[in-house]
């Protein structure tokens, strides 16, 4: 099975071919650049593999939460795609991708991934591997101020995502003695997207253009304000 | 050649298929209601919006009308000027249809697209015209000499004419937009009860000035507010009146263009060209002066893919396209 995913969420432009276990990834920091680095990224991995989108099965995106702008450009893009080739989609959250990424890299089993949302807020998930080495959210991602995160009962996590560099002091407070080490650093990586995403194709729950939508978590800034008065 | 074109500079999503033989396929999806609660356009819903309709839509015309890869030769998007999350739905969704399917693809102007909109029609004007271009977000006179041979003669230094339209309507109280609507009311408006300026027709130049018009209706409907007044009709009478103004000095500055650059032929476009008292003022200038004027449909008047599938049509048969890396042009002058 061959996955194409693609990541724009956030300050990183990626895009990675999952062939078996094998993947092949293009990755860069490229802020508010990604239209310039988002196709010639994924027609180099195509190249590189000496295949083409029609030996392709299926495809995934970091659909949010995380820059508005920044998931709409892999929505769209991943829409344009499926439109051209009629491929099963895999939308695949931003924040699970994270923690995917941790656990390739530092073996993390347990990751709170905290991204910064601006506005003095977190987008927050907690996410545990499962038993085939796969981050899953048990339970659901918030945007909240960092004061107000859902403190996990156990221990023994990995911090990850920009929320920790940004909002670090708050959240080691609140999560005293729960955490394990620190990763503000970490970027998404489309890999990490394409491995979640394996598992959505795998089980049939790959969706068509309709579905394949942005996550924002926060409502637009602006209040309805026929509802609001 | 045949050129799908995506439009969601503001918010309308529109997708048309044009080719060689004229438009085959066009659809509009407007987000009037989803911004009407705001009085206006609010960016990031009209963004969130597009990346819901646009590819539903895609998909839909290109089954409808049997199309697939092969019959489509090249593909054209709006690469500005107009919201920038809107635009980078539409960029990011057609370039990447066009990649997927090998196919070469560019970046229209907005304005080029309203511009060349009348050569839809089947009685289409020669070059070189001179075009009006207004609409809620331009009022601009631009020569035309050729495809992208543009020359910028003037424009609004303040509000563009549609702006100042749906602003009048706001400040006396009508729907959202309420260009259209204001004027409606116009019509039975008593054109002698009220005289606004034409501004800056007393001095040379093709510039406008709009905003002038709003201040003089506001003003106009706080002092003749009274408990005996006949408020309906006197907002009638305003709307006449604003819109009167707004009609004459385009026409000034429209015939000192003609007359300026010895040209014959007008070419109006964008919202508000859609304005029957406009069209018919427009029109029995242009008989005056042995001219001929042209518009397009009003389908395709307002915001759409025809007109940017067209432009790009034109652009892509000179084997004009875009690398791999793209990019949009929120503020992009034309000319």
């Amino acid at each position: 099975m061959k996955i194409l995913a693609i990541d724009t969420t956030e300050t990183a432009c990626s895009a990675a071919l999952l062939d078996g276990d094998e993947t092949l990834e293009h990755f860069k920091l490229t802020p508010r650049r990604h239209t310039e680095y988002l196709l010639p990224m994924l027609d180099a991995l195509l190249a590189e593999a000496q295949t083409s989108l029609t030996e392709v099965d299926g495809l995934g995106f970091a659909k949010g939460p995380g820059s508005f702008t920044g998931v709409r450009i892999a929505s769209a893009a991943i829409q344009g795609i499926a439109v051209a080739v009629d491929l099963p989609i895999a939308p695949v959250s931003s924040l699970l991708a994270l923690a995917q990424g941790a656990a390739r890299r530092y073996q993390a089993d347990h990751a709170l991934v905290a991204l910064d949302a601006r506005m003095q807020e977190v987008y927050w998930a907690a996410c545990e591997q499962d038993c085939n080495g796969l981050m899953q959210l048990p339970g659901e991602e918030v945007v909240c101020r960092p004061d107000d995160i859902p403190i996990p009962a156990s221990g023994g996590w990995h911090g990850i995502g920009s929320g920790w560099g940004q909002y670090g002091k708050i959240l080691q407070s609140r999560l005293d003695g729960a955490l394990q080490k620190i990763h503000p650093d970490e970027q998404i990586h489309a890999q990490d997207v394409a491995r979640l995403a394996k598992q959505v194709l795998l089980a049939g729950q790959g969706v068509s253009v309709e579905h394949a939508l942005p996550v924002y978590l926060r409502h637009p800034v602006a209040e309805n304000p026929s509802q609001s008065s | 050649m045949r050129v799908l074109g995506v439009e969601t500079s503001c918010d309308e999503t529109g997708i048309a298929i044009y080719d060689d033989q004229g438009l085959l396929a066009h659809e509009v999806y407007s987000q009037t209601k989803i911004h009407a609660d705001y009085g206006g356009v609010v960016p990031e819903l009209a963004s969130r919006d597009h990346v819901r309709k646009l590819a539903p839509m895609a998909r839909q015309l290109l089954q409808q009308h049997h199309i697939s890869q092969s019959d489509i030769d090249g593909l054209a998007y709006t690469a500005g000027p107009g919201l920038a999350g809107a635009l980078l739905v539409g960029a990011a969704f057609t370039r990447s249809l066009a990649w997927a399917w090998r196919k070469p693809a560019i970046g229209i102007h907005h304005m080029e697209g309203h511009l060349l909109a009348p050569m839809l029609e089947a009685e289409s004007p020669d070059f070189p015209f001179i075009a009006l271009l207004v609409s809620g977000g331009h009022t601009q006179l631009i020569q035309v000499k050729a495809i992208g041979q543009y020359e910028l003669l003037g424009e609004s230094v303040d509000d563009a004419a549609g702006e100042a339209f749906d602003k009048t309507a706001k400040l006396l109280g009508l729907g959202y937009p309420g260009g259209p609507e204001l004027a409606r009311l116009a019509q039975s408006g008593d054109p002698n009860r009220f005289q606004f300026p034409r501004p800056m027709t007393d001095r040379p130049g093709l510039d406008f000035s709009f905003s002038g018009l709003k201040t003089f209706a506001l003003t106009t409907w706080r002092t003749e507010q009274s408990p005996t007044a006949n408020l309906q009709q006197l907002k009638a009478d305003i709307a006449r009146a604003f819109e009167d103004a707004v009609i004459d000095t385009l026409l000034i500055k429209c015939r000192r263009a003609l007359q300026q650059t010895h040209c014959q032929r007008l070419v109006m476009a964008g919202g508000v060209s859609a304005n029957q008292r406009l069209r018919v003022s427009i029109t029995d200038m242009l008989d005056s002066m042995q001219g001929q004027a042209y518009y397009p449909r009003t389908d395709l008047c307002t915001d759409n893919g025809a007109m940017i599938a067209y432009a790009g049509w034109h652009h892509l048969k000179t084997g004009k396209q875009e690398s791999l890396a793209f990019n949009i042009q929120p503020r992009w002058p034309l000319a």
